[in-house]
């Protein structure tokens, strides 16, 4: 519960950054030396509730955990200790290997489906919607879904997809499948479609809003040039699109990293996650392993968030 | 995680210690336990229960509260919580409400004082199964974490159980069941009469198992068992070697899509089966009458090569002395008086003395519950609801037919660690 959290706080943290870096130069000088020390104490004063914030509910959690992932365990208690054992035994099993493949193709088919329908989405509402009332309508309508828990959106998919569920009768009684389809609950295929269904729209919100601020002069100034519609879309919307785009993707890669409620019920217990596994550590006590599996977890998150801030610079202002 | 649901809190912990001063007093001043009720209404007294079992269950704080004037302050937990805490808080509780296979591996901590038999007045009344193991003379003994083997030590303060009855008992059971393979009639479409039915090639995708490892690697011994893959010398106490073989052979079912999905809860179980998804599946008892409440045919199937049993008991806090020792005692002598049995055993489950709480149950419910007969009239729930129309017939049929066909308990294995391990590679596969 508590490691799926500080992914997504990681990335809030860097936005938090980068708006008050961004700030800061607007501060005026004062020319008088009191008032230079002031307006340097005052800095840091004002940087003073948001840095013992995340010190007491991101460092520290974080810390803690990193501390236990060394301690000895046992049924009935934590022992504190220096043992490298519960990293030994996580990264020495084929099935932390093995989980950790089938996570990282849940978020790489999650992310490129979420990426395709995102920016789709994204790009109707801000090209072809004409009025801004219009546009923050649609746009409102696409969070319609996101007003009830995401355990009720993801378990309303079984009685939709089960054997003798909504699909599968109609298209029975239609005549077009002699039997049930097996594969639509309980499978990948169910998995994948429930967190694509959870994460579109931490992809549609970034890239709407980077689109929304195209100066559509460029666009002219394409189509005046002789691009068609798919040259306009590839040569000048997505690369201005990719701030966008890779805000969208740490969402969606660090929330699916983290995820553990949805493959378990969608996959019906058969597949495994990463967090899962964590979670099934847990609920046998056994703390320190599921923090050792945690700070992995936390380095590879990291990594791969940084290999997408390395790609695109989401600071770049349009 | 832990799920703590806190009854009756009208006394604090210093209220107690200061209460329970007083209360040792009056219990000397009076001549010791004699009517009880009257002294702890004055003398208010509280007893901490905390547990997985019937510590669930308000109306006996209520009940109990009435009947003796002791508040009852319960909590519930799941069952590798309340090992933890049984262990790492011996002061947090009065009362630890657990399993026979949580028994096993707290009681060498020395956080659970033994009772003395004298003091139980229906210490005679409690079912044989508890005492030797066998529910006749001539059952036969079952694998796993029998509660008879971790039910007697020699002396107070032993860290070892006895092999034998004693004068020191353990725990007093509270409640118990045999646990089977649920079923949808009305789509296996033939008869279901052993545990390898389950890896009938005409249920493929069809099938279920429970993704709780102590648990489920016992439904899949039985399942080996009955195929005649392996003989376990017990099933509840593996090698390394066995544990392997049985992982991989579940391994294997699991790549030839044998199983339609794994359940953790009590809710999930119900809705694999109302759904259709899973026609044969490892299941406990209330939630087949849960898919059965819905209207769905479903049935507790009892098979040939038997059931796999659980139970609980109460076990006394170590730290337990003076009138509150005596309050836990008196709590335990009203627990197997008969009205505490009879709620149990209406909602399904078996309790310690049968014979007490014969008397509390009608001759009806008797006969449905206990004896296997049909049910003359409607049989309802302790809370009144309707469980049962007039004419149905337990499955599994009496009490002696189920608690006596047991083949092996719930257990704690000496390789635990490396079960629980290779499990998670079976879902994992």
């Amino acid at each position: 519960m508590q490691f799926d959290e500080p992914e997504t706080e990681h990335v809030t943290a860097a936005i938090t950054d980068e708006e008050t870096e961004i700030d800061m130069p607007a501060k005026p000088a004062i020319g008088v030396r009191i008032g230079k020390v002031a307006a340097y104490l005052a800095s840091y004063l004002q940087a003073v509730p948001l840095a013992l914030i995340l010190g007491f509910f991101f460092l520290l959690p974080i810390l803690m955990i990193a501390v236990v992932s060394f301690w000895d365990y046992d049924f009935a208690g934590l022992y504190p200790d220096f043992l490298t054992m519960n990293y030994t035994d996580t990264l020495g099993s084929w099935v932390t290997w093995k989980t950790y493949l089938n996570t990282l193709k849940y978020t790489a088919m999650v992310w490129g489906l979420t990426l395709l329908i995102g920016f789709w989405v994204a790009y109707f509402l801000a090209f072809h919607i004409r009025t801004t009332t219009m546009q923050m309508v649609l746009f409102l309508v696409c969070t319609v879904p996101f007003l009830t828990s995401n355990i009720i959106r993801m378990i309303s998919w079984i009685p939709v997809l089960g054997r003798n569920g909504l699909v599968n009768t109609t298209l029975i009684e239609m005549g077009i499948i002699p039997a049930p389809i097996e594969w639509l609950l309980y499978s990948d295929f169910a998995v994948v479609l429930a967190m694509v269904h959870l994460n579109t729209l931490f992809m549609v919100t970034p890239i709407f809003n980077t689109l929304m601020r195209i100066d559509k002069s460029l666009i002219e100034a394409a189509r005046d040039a002789g691009a068609n519609g798919w040259q306009i879309v590839w040569n000048v919307i997505l690369p201005l699109a990719k701030p966008g785009i890779a805000i969208g993707s740490i969402f969606v890669v660090t929330l699916v990293m983290a995820d553990f409620s949805t493959v378990q019920v969608m996959s019906g217990g058969q597949s495994a996650s990463v967090a899962l596994m964590m979670k099934n550590q847990m609920s046998l006590l056994q703390y320190p392993a599921a923090a050792a599996n945690a700070v992995v977890l936390l380095i590879v998150v990291l990594l791969m968030v940084a290999a997408i801030l390395r790609v695109v610079d989401i600071r770049k202002e349009l | 995680m832990t799920t703590e649901n806190k009854t009756p809190k009208r006394i604090s912990r210093r209220g107690l210690l200061k209460t329970g001063a007083a209360a040792t007093g009056a219990v000397i001043g009076s001549g010791l336990i004699t009517g009880f009720p009257t002294i702890w209404a004055q003398n208010p007294i509280t007893l901490r229960q905390f547990g997985t079992g019937v510590s669930n269950i308000n109306a006996i704080a209520e009940k109990c509260k009435a009947d003796l004037g002791i508040t009852l302050e319960m909590t519930a937990t799941d069952s590798d919580a309340a090992a933890q805490r049984a262990v790492t808080q011996p002061d947090s509780y009065d009362l630890a409400d657990i399993e026979y296979w949580i028994l096993k591996k707290v009681f060498p901590a020395g956080v659970i004082q033994p009772m003395d038999i004298k003091k139980l007045k229906y210490y005679d009344k409690i079912v044989p199964l508890f005492k030797t193991g066998k529910l006749t003379p001539d059952s036969v003994i079952a694998q796993g974490t029998a509660p008879h083997t971790v039910g007697f030590v020699e002396a107070p303060g032993d860290k070892t159980f006895a092999k034998g009855e004693t004068q020191y008992f353990t725990m007093v059971p509270t409640i118990y069941n045999a646990d089977t393979l649920g079923i949808r009639p009305d789509l296996v479409g033939r008869e279901i009469t052993t545990w390898a039915d389950i890896m009938d090639p005409a249920f493929k995708g069809k099938t279920s198992i429970l993704n709780i490892p102590s648990i489920g690697i016992m439904d899949a011994a039985m399942i080996m068992e009955a195929l005649g893959n392996i003989k376990y010398a017990d099933k509840g106490n593996m090698t390394k070697e066995e544990i392997d073989a049985t992982i991989e052979f579940l391994i294997k079912a699991k790549q030839d899509g044998q199983f339609r999905a794994f359940w953790k809860s009590f809710d999930e179980s119900v809705n694999l089966m109302a759904s259709g998804e899973v026609v044969i599946q490892s299941m406990w008892s209330p939630a087949v009458a849960a898919v059965r409440a819905k209207g769905i045919a479903c049935k507790y199937q009892p098979l040939k090569e038997g059931y796999r049993s659980w139970g609980g008991g109460l076990g006394l806090a170590a730290h337990l002395e003076g009138a509150q020792l005596d309050a836990a005692y008196e709590y335990i002598n009203w627990y197997t008086s008969g009205w505490v049995g009879g709620y149990l055993n209406r909602q399904g489950y078996y309790s310690a003395a049968m014979g007490t709480a014969k008397e509390f149950m009608s001759a009806d419910e008797w006969g449905y519950w206990i004896e296997g007969k049909p049910a003359q009239g409607d049989i309802l729930s302790p809370e009144g609801k309707v469980m049962e129309k007039a004419g149905a017939v337990r499955d599994g049929g009496s009490f002696e037919e189920r608690m006596g066909k047991v083949a092996c308990w719930n257990s704690v294995m000496d390789e635990d660690r490396y079960m629980v391990k290779r499990w998670n590679e079976f879902i994992a596969a």
